[in-house]
């Protein structure tokens, strides 16, 4: 079987040969991970004049956790933030090229940036649960946001109930569910900002350094639900931290400099990387 | 190289001053307000809120139009400078760096440094002069309601400016439209911010005589019509202040004590309204 070549099929990119050792050493690599659900093609981002990334064609399968590494400032939550349209929200940013999610191009003609974030979750940095509003009214806001969807007619506790259960955190705040968002620790709140991401039923999920706030606990309980979620939801995360790439992660991406230098399976990544700039980076040379 | 002993007498002396600063920047408001009470809590009684002026030599009397108009004044300025001022605040904070924006916040600061009488001139040449034809309510008004206005936009813009980015970035990775975002995400969290920045434009215009001299121009008589001459607390106490009877000064003193009480209640009460549902401060 021969396994997805993500890189773009320009010669100029670095020709990814796939070895059979980097197909069998990922055996969670399996059938149902081949099928893609972001496509990028020759996607660029600007803010100003300046490229933040260049010409970056990647896929990235189904129901498995798709991780960005590389150091800071190389463009990996500008990537993220091109998968559901958020890089255009701030001033003076552009993107060339295509996103297709599930087949379709979101950022085709007519296709309206609300739409695909809808169905794009996002988890950022920082937890950043509304103040205004109760934990329970923060989990329901996503259905709100539109209120004439199907979920926003089903029963909200219900849905709110299951949401904070995939976050794992429904034992914790099911007797607080109208108090303050801002009366949970920090990592419940980054657990509700996923429950809230979780509630509107994403088909992808994308985190931007979802633990670089938390402390070790905490960061341990997001990078399992992480782990758990990839049965029901397409994840792409961005990572600081290589241990958490290789933990959390079925595929991992190196991007340097706003390039796509290496996708491959998680452990092929780490173990025998096929670029020497991946090796150098995965081996502490720079970044 | 200074001793531990002297370290901590430095700090014990230089904290002794904070604590003096802070008493000396409530004592002027804290011997107003006692001296306030001391010569207008006589003359205060039920019938001062409900009766009408009486002429020199009568005893009793109240200031029921006055108050009654100062009230309605203020309702004529909220209805004017509140809606354009929070409006204006938010396009500020929207949109940060157009060229409009950088103007309207330019000349909201010339705006707000404008002297109060100039802004009455304003309301007597186009409203007093021009639209109404005499002197009226909606004249006075209005030259208070222009008075609000950059203090309003500039208070507001500050308030939306200190909601994280990353809370409207939520909002919008949400699937929520701008404008909803804007409303029911970076206002409501600003709300409580936005609403003490009201109250200090309120409390600000409640005690302005200049512009209302030749605006509202105060009224005798009992008038709660927009298009009519009507009385208002700081017209009342200014003419009884400077009359040369002893019953009008005490009156001018209960007059400026209700006055303060106003501001007041209208303070508490909208702090009540716009409180966090959760009892805390936002943060």
């Amino acid at each position: 079987m021969l396994q997805s070549i993500e890189v773009a099929p320009e010669p100029r990119l670095i020709p990814r040969v796939v070895t059979p050792r980097a197909v069998t050493a990922d055996a969670r690599e399996t059938a149902a991970h081949d099928k893609p659900c972001i496509v990028t093609s020759h996607l660029w981002a600007f803010f100003g004049d300046a490229p933040a990334i260049k010409d970056v064609s990647m896929v990235v399968p189904q129901q498995a956790v798709t991780a960005i590494i590389g150091p800071s400032g190389c463009g990996k939550s500008t990537l993220l933030r091109c998968i559901n349209r958020m890089h255009e929200t701030a001033p003076n940013t552009r993107v060339d090229g295509q996103v297709e999610i599930l087949g379709s191009a979101i950022y085709g003609d007519g296709t309206s940036p609300i739409a695909v974030r809808r169905h794009v979750g996002m988890v950022f940095q920082r937890p950043t649960p509304f103040p205004t509003m109760s934990v329970r009214a923060n989990v329901a806001a996503g259905l709100r946001a539109d209120p004439k969807s199907r979920l926003a007619q089903r029963n909200v506790d219900e849905i709110v109930e299951e949401a904070l259960h995939r976050a794992g955190l429904w034992e914790e705040v099911k007797d607080r569910l109208d108090e303050s968002a801002m009366t949970l620790s920090g990592g419940q709140q980054q657990r509700l900002c996923i429950a809230r991401a979780l509630a509107t039923r994403p088909r992808v999920l994308l985190l931007d350094e979802p633990t670089a706030s938390l402390d070790p606990l905490s960061t341990q309980k997001v990078e399992e639900l992480v782990y758990d979620l990839r049965e029901t939801v397409t994840v792409v995360i961005v990572t600081h931290n290589m241990q958490q790439a290789a933990r959390v992660s079925d595929r991992t991406a190196f991007l340097l400099a706003g390039e796509l230098i290496e996708l491959a399976p998680t452990n092929a990544l780490f173990t025998a990387p096929q670029d020497p700039r991946t090796e150098a980076y995965i081996t502490g040379r720079f970044g | 190289m200074k001793t531990r002993l002297a370290r901590h007498w430095i700090s014990g002396a230089m904290i002794g001053l904070t604590y003096l600063a802070a008493v000396l920047a409530t004592l002027p408001l804290l011997l107003i307000l006692a001296h306030l009470l001391k010569k207008g809590a006589s003359s205060l009684s039920l019938s001062f809120f409900t009766s009408m002026p009486k002429p020199v030599g009568e005893a009793g009397g109240g200031m029921a139009n006055a108050i009654v108009g100062t009230l309605i004044l203020i309702g004529i300025a909220c209805a004017i400078g509140l809606p354009i001022g929070i409006g204006a605040g938010i396009y500020l904070s929207e949109k940060r760096s157009t060229p409009l924006a950088q103007s309207v916040r330019f000349l909201s600061d010339v705006l707000n440094g404008l002297p109060s009488i100039v802004m009455g001139i304003f309301a007597w040449k186009f409203l007093v002069r021009g639209y109404v034809g005499h002197f009226s309510a909606l004249a006075g008004g209005a030259a208070l309601g222009a008075m609000m206005i950059p203090l309003v936009t500039r208070t507001t813009e500050e308030m939306l400016k200190v909601v994280p980015v990353s809370l409207r970035e939520a909002a919008l990775a949400l699937g929520y439209p701008r404008w909803r975002t804007s409303i029911s995400i970076v206002v409501r969290t600003a709300l409580a911010g936005i609403a003490t920045g009201a109250l200090v434009a309120v409390a600000r215009i409640a005690g302005e005589t200049a512009p209302l001299l030749f605006t509202a121009f105060g009224n005798q008589f009992w008038s709660t019509s927009l298009r009519e001459p009507i009385a208002a607390l700081p017209l009342q106490i200014f003419t009884y202040a400077i009359s040369a009877y002893e019953e009008w000064h005490a009156q001018a003193w209960a007059g400026a004590l209700v006055l303060i009480s106003i501001v007041l209640v209208i303070s508490l009460a909208a702090r009540f309204a716009t409180r966090s549902r959760f009892g805390a401060p936002v943060d």
